[in-house]
């Protein structure tokens, strides 16, 4: 089987187009934001299509006024904007409400991590899962090839509440070639290791698989989860899996130390009571304004495989001995 | 006619005593901001404007009605209670453990429709409501109560390009024009004193009415219920902050001045 890789809100947009086509209650709200499928939306659905314009305060408003009558709301930005720029409306009018009335909105936000490469900080996105993941009520959802991305459709559509999808913005190589992972569990074993497991989300999935290859010809077999539901995922089988390492690598496109997936991991582990030292693999806190292809850029804020390599290798030698 | 006219005055002064009275046992209230839009409020919910059940608060044939100024609302406690959305005797309980009615309402209590307190959340979610309403082609419409204050907000400002672009002709938008944030009039902020040239330049059909006379604001508010003219509607009701209470009406600083008990018991008149 040889499938070929998609973008993201490429086929999750056809997913929402196709449950359109029978369904009426799904509304569609971009803040001036398309794609090649988003076209079809607008011409198939133009009366459940609303493009707000540039204005992401009003893009939540007209989403939380939506869903509370009962409507299915997919939100679509680019991801610092639909995150940070209206950040006390997804608190008050999704997360709070939500409290007390039923809604289900899915915000979609395009360009996780360094996916806009040349557009600089203002379009990257190193915070949005440290933000999104401090909101009670959310899910955030962070797909690391386009059959997740695609699966993930099914939780958006059937549970209740708001959700973020944080999609990179680039066509990223499948991963889930044979089958799809498993949505429910909100993770997925790729490799079973040693004593150390390498533990990625989104993009960083991809660098993590080379890392690994390259730490076997070290002589050590590393673990590989791609974490994909960093809310909602099952407690139990998680545990299981990392009882059996003595230490986890956590790997993300967005600042260390600051409240994304290495704090999740870390609280967990406390939790849990589980004796597994961590290392935390992110974007050393800072913003740049340096050009270069999307690994050079990784390599320098700390996250290129090299970069990963030369801390996980003496992380090792700790861990080992 | 003339008895009903009768009725909404007595009306408003017995919620305006009962607002008093609430901020009397509860003094984290903030009153002058209720005191200027009682007439609105009960023009909305004793004059015929607003279609509600009392006993089904989210009866689907409703109209909605958004109370954005939410600490500035806890002139609704007694109107909703009044109203039958909720027992009378939470009244005593505002502001005290195990009671629902807050120093700034919540979305848990009977009537309310979302989040406020938060200044400027209400009129956006609105016009998102207003687009539902339209596209199941429902004919329930939506009402918004701001402050003026409340309006320095740019969110608003992006809902209101908006509803006039998408003819939100179920829209309503009454601003509780008291001319007074927090700490001074809004002259001396950023003023508001061209706001039904603003709103109507944006694509609304904005009136000015006095915020204090009641039959004055209900004859707009119906007028303007049935006018169906693809338009947002918006009435600027001029209004005078801690209306009818010495040393709190028109001051500047009335929104964080509580009046003393013995005042307050003197206009109630227990003195």
């Amino acid at each position: 089987m040889n499938i070929e890789p998609s973008a993201m809100r490429d086929v999750f947009l056809e997913r929402i187009w196709q449950e359109m086509l029978h369904n009426p209650l799904i509304f569609f709200v971009s803040a001036d934001f398309g794609s090649p499928v988003l076209d079809k939306i607008r011409k198939d659905f133009p009366e459940r299509f609303i493009n707000v314009g540039i204005a992401e305060q009003n893009l939540i408003n007209i989403t939380a006024g939506l869903a509370i009558e009962g409507y299915t709301v997919f939100a679509y930005a680019i991801a610092p904007f639909i995150t940070m720029r209206c950040y006390e409306q997804i608190r008050v009018s999704l997360a709070l409400l939500s409290e007390v009335r039923s809604m289900n909105v899915n915000l979609i936000g395009v360009g996780a991590g360094y996916s806009y490469v040349v557009s600089g900080p203002t379009h990257q996105c190193y915070e949005d899962i440290t933000i999104m993941r401090a909101l009670p009520n959310f899910q955030v959802l962070s797909p690391a090839d386009h059959i997740t991305a695609a699966g993930l459709f099914d939780i958006c559509v059937s549970s209740d509440g708001p959700k973020y999808l944080r999609f990179d913005a680039q066509i990223l190589p499948v991963i889930y070639e044979v089958e799809p992972p498993k949505i429910s569990d909100g993770f997925h074993v790729h490799q079973q290791g040693e004593k150390v497991c390498l533990i990625a989300t989104g993009f960083m999935l991809h660098t993590v698989f080379k890392v690994a290859d390259e730490i076997t010809k070290d002589g050590h077999v590393l673990g590989v989860i791609d974490i994909f539901n960093l809310t909602n995922f099952s407690t139990k089988k998680l545990k299981n899996t990392l009882e059996s390492y003595s230490a986890i690598v956590s790997c993300e496109e967005g600042f260390s130390g600051r409240g994304g997936l290495d704090a999740m991991l870390f609280e967990f582990i406390a939790n849990n009571n589980l004796d597994v030292k961590v290392l935390s693999i992110g974007v050393d806190p800072g913003y740049s304004f340096e050009l270069g292809s999307r690994m050079e850029l990784h390599e320098k804020v700390g996250i290129g495989t090299q970069s990963i390599l030369n801390k996980v290798r003496p992380f090792i030698k700790t861990i080992s001995n | 006619m003339l008895d009903y006219r009768r009725d909404l005055i007595d009306q408003v002064e017995w919620v305006w005593k009962e607002t008093l009275a609430i901020h009397r046992r509860a003094p984290e209230t903030r009153l002058a901001s209720s005191l200027s839009v009682i007439e609105i409020f009960v023009a909305l919910y004793y004059g015929g404007v607003l279609k509600f059940d009392a006993s089904n608060p989210l009866n689907e044939g409703r109209d909605r009605c958004i109370i954005s100024k939410g600490h500035g609302s806890i002139c609704m406690y007694p109107i909703l209670a009044d109203l039958g959305f909720f027992p009378i005797e939470e009244l005593q309980n505002v502001c005290q453990t195990g009671g629902f009615l807050g120093g700034i309402p919540d979305p848990i209590i009977p009537g309310y429709e979302t989040v406020n307190g938060s200044l400027g959340h209400g009129l956006g979610v609105a016009t998102g409501i207003a687009v539902a309403l339209k596209t199941k082609k429902s004919n329930s419409s939506v009402f918004v109560v701001t402050g003026d204050g409340e309006l320095h907000e740019g969110a608003n400002w992006e809902a209101i390009m908006f509803a006039s672009h998408h003819k939100l002709d179920n829209l309503h938008l009454i601003v509780d024009n008291n001319n007074i944030s927090m700490l001074d009039h809004t002259d001396n902020i950023v003023s508001h004193s061209n706001l039904l040239n603003r709103l109507t330049s944006f694509g609304w059909e904005c009136v000015e009415v006095d915020g204090h006379d009641v039959v004055a604001v209900l004859d707009v508010l119906l007028e303007q219920k049935n006018n169906t003219n693809n338009k947002p509607k918006a009435i600027i009701a001029k209004t005078l902050k801690g209306k009818g209470v010495p040393g709190l009406e028109n001051a500047s600083l009335s929104h964080i001045i509580n009046p003393k008990p013995d005042l307050i018991d003197s206009l109630l008149g227990k003195k």
